[in-house]
Formats: structure tokens, sequence, C-alpha cells
């Protein structure tokens, strides 16, 4: 026990002594961080360049991301939190613990442009209705409102929206599209819903085990498919009204501890040396400038005519009373 | 003195443990906010309902299953696998719900093999599962092998006099349930009906997952919504608060059901089998043999999508590593402190029931005790979590409280099932022992050696498994205390699963169940003792 603790002792002595360098604390979620994730691979180039150290509080979404800072408030030891997407951003912003970024936003390749001062995208995609090719074509649905109204027996699996952020993404899309008939739409799709799970993990597991043909993902996720598991058997469906977009940021603290490191940070974020990692590790399309094109994968993706997205205040406006007429229409 | 104080000091550690998460949720409610609102509003009032009626149907129809299998179980103690089984019966509570649900879903879903079996038999009625009926299928999954155990803990504790008697007076099966085996089970079942009943109300993933849409929504979800979407504390604790209070008053309900037994003198060899050249062999066979495939069927598909998984790659990786030494120290450590306080609870309990006239605040303490050690199931991991962390932001920051914070809320989890058994199986001992140990003046560790261990040393095995079990599958605090340097098992399935890597979280799911298995194994080994054969 003695030696333990000896060996306990010796070894937070060394880490102090590693300590001597300036760290950069990013606050993030874990699918960024994880093994085979951008996080390690961003953590590398940029210690290389910033004789820094990059250390990463992992968080299970960005949504656990926004609480965790605000239950830190402004004693947050974040200097960078990556990882929210525009949904939330106009929450963030309220909470007054964001700094400018300051950083030229002429780079971005996100659609539609950008303008946010406190934030800066490090990646987006498109919301899509995923289905396994070994049950359905392509040509099934042509858009959203054939999927909502053509009656038929194949189902899909959703996330909740009061608990997921892709559940969220359906709710805002079907909003952008119907409008006021939005109650109406979620009714008529109701019978095709064979379940609504708490995560995207949930939906997707019960969608690869075969128990429905569709599910609630992203337009990106094929290209995992295909890269990873080397299969064209999971696509994406291309509706015509266009698709919802969810374009996630990063932003620094007010309190960070070396705010010109944090900048440094945020314009290496949107360089070729992070982006070029983003298709194949974050899964998503690059916000920023690549040094290299997309891969051969991504080419074959569902390229939607139109992007739809809510500013980040209307749905910060507006989530609370869609969500509620959402569980009107299907907990009946 | 000595064992009141130990039992005062757990009813202390767990209320203040619960008020050091409660108090600062409520100090960071939302400034103006009416708080009680919430209590009153329609939704509240369907969800409340929805969690009622969704735990009763699932407590009471796994524990009516449980009983009669229980029985069975007890009366053919040759059985073959029948030592497999009971340990694989504690295993679905050391999954994560996520995992079971994907292997009940294989077995019972859409395409799953059941309907693949109607569909080879040329039939065209399908099994549809999606909605109460799922629900109720995966809550019977995880909690009637529970309570089966915890049943057959019960009829196991019959005295061998008390079979004897009933075979001399040639008792018939309806004769023996009534008078021999009944009032056995009566003494566990409302410890074994509380425990599920709180599991299945505060059930969140699978009642979202399964129930097809938000008209099957638990408070359990309303309280993770207020927590993470609306960021509303206040509220959360409220709704909380409220779980806690439907849990309470099923306590107290329940509580009401169990009754003091008299053992008598017994020489404290196990009954073995009442009913000899029963022809009711077949039946109760063929009963362990459905039951049996119930769990073990979904438990196979884990396995079988686990086996498709790399699984060398797997183990070669160090965070798999990592993450089940993490494991294992919490699961260990959360044991330890379940069974000690759990240990310390019942002692206190077997000194006042040893007075003649105790004082009104024993009386007190062992109710208090009781409602304590039972109820902490019911307040939902996440608020706990984020109380505790809103705690550590005064001190020294939660990363320094992480291990503690979650060793000490798996504890919590895993105190009423310790409570559960090892309460009653103590008092029951020591109006059987006391006597005896008196006459032969032992005491303390010779006692302890001796009469207490051989006889208790079993439900302690028991306890430990399903409080290990329950620590090891837990994904509730550690989703708020967790990080890259100090990650489970759990939560790096989830982690796998959320990055596309479906297979990899298959492989983990079976790696997750074998090591759950093998403690499970080692925790009753440990605890069985060479049984004296009756005289």
């Amino acid at each position: 026990m003695r030696r333990l603790i000896a060996a306990v002792l010796a070894l937070i002595t060394l880490a102090s002594v590693a300590e001597a360098k300036e760290t950069l604390m990013i606050y993030t979620y874990d699918g960024f961080t994880s093994d085979w994730g951008t996080g390690p691979k961003v953590k590398a180039a940029f210690e290389k360049q910033c004789d820094c150290t990059v250390d990463f509080v992992a968080l299970p979404d960005g949504v656990a991301l926004l609480n965790r800072l605000k239950l830190e408030g402004a004693a947050t030891k974040a200097d960078i939190v990556l990882g929210i997407d525009t949904n939330l951003t106009a929450e963030a912003e309220a909470t007054g613990l964001f700094a400018p970024h300051e950083v030229t936003v002429s780079g971005l390749t996100v659609p539609g442009g950008w303008s946010d001062k406190s934030f800066l995208p490090f990646d987006w995609g498109y919301f899509a209705v995923v289905f396994d090719g070994d049950k359905l074509k392509f040509d099934q649905f042509r858009s959203l409102k054939e999927f909502v109204e053509k009656p038929g027996p194949e189902k899909i699996v959703i996330e909740d929206p009061r608990t997921a952020t892709p559940g969220l993404g359906l709710l805002l899309w079907i909003k952008a599209v119907y409008g006021d008939q939005a109650k109406d739409a979620w009714e008529k799709l109701k019978p095709r819903i064979l379940t609504v799970t708490p995560g995207w993990s949930e939906a997707y597991g019960l969608f690869t085990k075969g128990e429905a043909p569709m599910v609630l993902s992203y337009t990106t996720s094929p290209a995992y498919h295909m890269i990873a598991e080397n299969t064209k058997r999971y696509q994406a469906f291309a509706f015509s009204e266009g698709h919802y977009m969810q374009i996630e940021v990063a932003g620094m603290t007010k309190s960070a501890r070396n705010k010109e490191l944090a900048r440094r940070f945020l314009s290496f974020m949107i360089s070729p040396g992070f982006q070029d990692l983003v298709p194949e590790t974050n899964w998503m399309y690059p916000a920023g400038s690549t040094s290299k094109p997309l891969p051969a994968a991504f080419d074959t993706l569902v390229k939607p005519t139109k992007s739809l997205i809510f500013s980040s205040e209307e749905v910060a406006r507006n989530r609370k009373a869609w969500t509620e007429e959402w569980l009107a229409a299907t907990s009946r | 003195m000595t064992a009141a104080a130990a039992g005062i000091a757990v009813v202390a550690a767990v209320t203040a443990l619960t008020a050091a998460a409660v108090v600062p949720l409520l100090a960071r409610a939302q400034a103006g906010a009416p708080l009680l609102d919430v209590l009153t509003a329609p939704d509240t009032l369907r969800i409340t309902r929805f969690t009622l009626l969704q735990a009763w149907l699932s407590t009471l129809i796994s524990v009516g299953f449980a009983i009669p299998l229980a029985r069975a179980l007890a009366h053919q103690p040759q059985f073959v696998l029948r030592g497999t089984l009971l340990r694989l019966m504690a295993l679905p509570l050391g999954l994560p719900s996520l995992v079971g649900v994907l292997g009940i879903v294989e077995v019972f879903g859409q395409r799953g093999w059941v309907n693949g079996l109607l569909a080879g038999l040329g039939l065209d009625s399908r099994l549809e599962i999606y909605g109460l009926t799922g629900i109720l299928l995966a809550h019977v999954f995880f909690n009637m092998p529970l309570a089966a155990r915890m049943v057959l803990s019960g009829l196991e504790a019959i005295p061998y006099e008390s079979e004897r008697l009933s075979a001399q007076l040639g008792f018939t099966r309806a004769q023996h349930w009534r008078h021999v085996e009944w009032p056995a089970v009566r003494q566990v079942l409302p410890g074994t009906l509380l425990l599920v009943f709180m599991l299945c109300a505060a059930s969140f993933t699978i009642v979202l997952t399964l129930g097809g849409g938000p008209s099957a929504t638990t408070l359990e979800v309303a309280i993770y919504q207020a927590l993470r979407f609306d960021f509303d504390p206040g509220q959360a604790v409220v709704l909380a608060l409220l779980q806690l209070m439907l849990c309470a008053s099923c306590y107290l309900l329940l509580d009401r059901l169990g009754t003091d037994v008299d053992p008598g003198m017994t020489l404290g060899a196990r009954a073995r089998s009442g009913l000899r050249g029963s022809g009711r062999r077949l039946g109760d066979r063929l009963l362990i043999a459905i039951a049996g495939a119930f769990v073990a069927l979904p438990l196979l598909a884990i396995v079988i999508s686990g086996l498709e998984a790399p699984l060398g790659s797997l183990l070669a990786q160090p965070a798999v590593w990592q993450a089940a030494s993490t494991s294992l120290a919490v699961a260990l450590a959360a044991t330890a402190l379940a069974m000690a306080a759990a240990w310390a609870l019942a002692a206190a309990r077997r000194e006042t029931m040893r007075m003649r006239d105790p004082p009104a605040w024993r009386r007190a303490l062992e109710q208090v005790g009781g409602l304590v050690a039972g109820l902490t199931l019911a307040m939902p991991p996440i608020v706990l979590g984020a109380g505790w962390f809103v705690l550590a932001l005064g001190f020294d920051g939660p990363f320094s409280i992480a291990p503690a914070a979650v060793v000490a809320g798996n504890a919590l989890l895993a105190l009423p099932f310790a409570a559960r058994i090892i309460e009653p199986a103590m008092l029951g001992h020591a109006q059987a022992y006391d006597r005896l140990a008196l006459s032969l003046g032992l005491g303390g560790v010779r006692r302890f050696r001796l009469i207490d261990w051989p006889v208790l040393g079993r439900p302690a095995g028991l306890a430990a498994a399903l409080a290990m079990a329950m620590s090891l599958g837990d994904l509730g605090i550690i989703t708020l205390f967790g990080s890259e340097d100090f990650l489970t098992l759990p939560y790096l399935l989830l982690q796998r699963m959320g990055t596309y890597r479906t297979s990899d979280a298959a492989g983990l799911a079976l790696i997750l169940g074998s090591f759950c298995l093998t403690l499970i194994w080692t925790a009753e080994w440990l605890a069985r003792r060479p049984r004296r054969s009756a005289p």
C-alpha cells in the first residue's frame, strides 16, 4: 500500500513538472475525443505548432456540454467549447460566458455564409432519412411530403426531440416545410413511426439490427458504411423540399486563461490542418478550407438542393411550444 | 449500543448524500419560477399515471411469474444447469438497458427469432412489441429473474424441521404451499415487489425505446428533459421528489404485507425438496425450461452479436482494459459500502428485536432505517449526480470527486438490494440461534464464524452479487462525471455505439456480460460454505 502511495505521489510530481507548458482546455463531446475521433489527431497537430498542451473534457453530447457550462458559470475551466450546434448557440450566447472570436471568416464553406461573432463552425451536415438498400429503393420517397403523406408499411425509427439533437432536427425540418400545418403532418406521419428513442445510438442500433428499414440520421451516414465497412447498403433519401442543416460550432470563453492561444486554436480549427480530418473522423462536411478533396464516397451522397435552417434565436424562442405541438400530435 | 450507532450513521449518511444533491440544485432553481406548478400541470398528471400503470403491471407480472419459478427451482435442487441458470438470472441486472433492449429485439422484435419462427411455420400472425407490450416484456426480462432469486432465497430459508413436519403430516402440495412456503415467501415478498417497482418506475431507456412513442413517457424522462433540454434544476428536483414520494407510498403500502415470523427451534439444516416423488416434477421442469429460455434467449442473442464483433482487437485496446478495471474498482467499492450499510442497519434492527421493551427511538430508527435503505433506488441518479456536481463546483471541482461520486451513487443504487436480502436473513437467523449461542456461551468473532456466517454467507453472497451487477451496469452518474481518464465499460460501450461502432459495442456488451457473470459467480462462490447435512 505504502509503495502504491509513493508511486502515486511520484506520478503527481512528474505531472506537475510537465504542467510547466501552457494548457489549452477544450470542452467537447466524447465522439470527438474517442480514439478514432477527430480529437486525438487535432491535439497532436495543434500541439506541434503551439508549444502547449491540449486537454479535453468530454461530455456525452452538445446539450450536456452547454449544461456543464451553465453549471460551472464564470468559474469554468474551459478555454474553448467545441461541439454545440446552432440550435443551441442563442442559449449559449445568453450565458454571457463567450468572448468574440475575432477570426476572419472568409474561408468558411458553410452553405448560407457565416456572420456569428461568438461562434465559429467546424463542421456541418444535413439530417436525412437513411434507409436500408436491401429493403427499399432510393425513389421510394422523393420528398418530405411523400414521406409524410404517402401511406405504406415501411417504418422509421426516430429520436425524441425532448432528449436528442437529431429528434429536434426532424421536428424543425417538418416545421420548416409545413409551418402551421406541422401538427397535421405529425399526425399523418405517426403510423409510420415504429418507435421514438431517447438518443441517436438506440435508433441507429435498432435500424442496423433490421428492426425498421429507415432511421433519422444524416446524409453523411452512408459515407461511414462505404468507407469503414465497404458497403453501399445504407443510403439516404433526397427530399425535394431541401434538408434541415446542423452546424457544429466552437467558441472561446471570456475566462480563457490565454486568449491569444485560444484564438490561435480557433484559426487552426478552420484551417486544413483540422478540416482535412473532419470527413473521415467526424463523418460530417468540413466547414473551412481543406488541402485535399473530399473522400470519393462523399461524392455519392445526397446533395440537397436547398438547405433549411432556423436562426438560433427562433429555435430558442419556439422550441418549447413546438415540442408541445409534437407531443400533442403524436402521443394520442 | 454500537449496532444502533452504526445504523444511525448509515441513515445519516444516506440522508446527507441525498440532501447534498437536492439542496444545491434547489439553490440553482430558476429565480421566480413557481416550483410547485409543475406538479399540477396536466402533462405531469398524464406522465405520473403512465409511470404508475406500467410500473405496477411490470411488477405484478414479473413477481407473478417469479413465485412459481422460484418454487419450481426450490423443488428441483438436482435439476441440471440449475446453478448456471441461477447465476444467469442475476445477469440482466448487470446489463445496461440498451444492451438488454437490443437482445430482446433480436428475439422478439419485428425481424426477431420469434417472428422468423412464426413466418417459418407459415403463420400470418406477427408479434408486435412496440408499445406497452415491449415495455412489459423488457421489464419482465430484467426483473423477473431478480424477483425469482429473491423469492428463492426466502424459500431456501425454510428450516428443515418445517419440511419434515409437512412430510410427516402428509401435506398435499397445496397445503405445503399454504402452511410452509407461503409464510416464507411472504417474508421476502414486500421487499421484492418494492425493488422491482422502483426499477420499473425509474425506467427510462426501455420505456422510450420500446414504448413506441411519447405517449409512453415516465417521470424519469420528464426529469431528464427538465435537467437537460430545459436546464431547470428546480423542476427536476420537484419531479424527482414526486417519484420518491410515489415509491415511498408504495413502500408504506407493501410494508404492511410482511409479518414477523418465528421459525422456532431449528438445527439449521437446509430444507431439500419438501415433496417426495412429486408428480409435479415434469411441470416444475417445464416451467424452469420456459423461464430459462425467456431469460437465456436474449442473452444468447447478445452473445452471438458479440462473437461477430472484432473481439481480438477490442481486447488489445488499452481503453477497454482501463474501463474494465475502473468498472471493477467502482463495483467492488460500491458493493462493499452497500453491504456494510445494509449489515449495519440489519444489526441495529436485530439489537432492537432482542430487547424485551425497546425504547421509542429504536423503533423509530427501525422505521426510518427501512425507509431510507429501501428507497435510495427511487432517487434518479442524474439528479444525484447533477446535485453533487454543483456542490463540488463550490469546492475543488468535480474532477477530483468523480470516483467518489460514482462509487457513492452506485452504492446507493445497490443498498436496497443488499438491505432487502440481508435483513430478513439476519433477523430470522437471530431468532432461531440466539438461544443456542447463548447456551453455548458463544459470542463475538467465534459466534460469527461458527454460527452466523455458515447461514448468512449465502444470502450475503446473493446480495453482493446483485449489488455488484447493479453497479456494473449503471449508466447514470458516470455520464456526468466520466472523462477520458475515468470511464466504465458501459460508458465506453455507449461511446462506441454513438459513433457508428455498433459491432464494437456488441463486443463490449459480451465482454461486460462475461465480466459481470464472473463477478457474480465469484461472489456467490466465496460466500458459499459447506452445509451441514440433516441429522
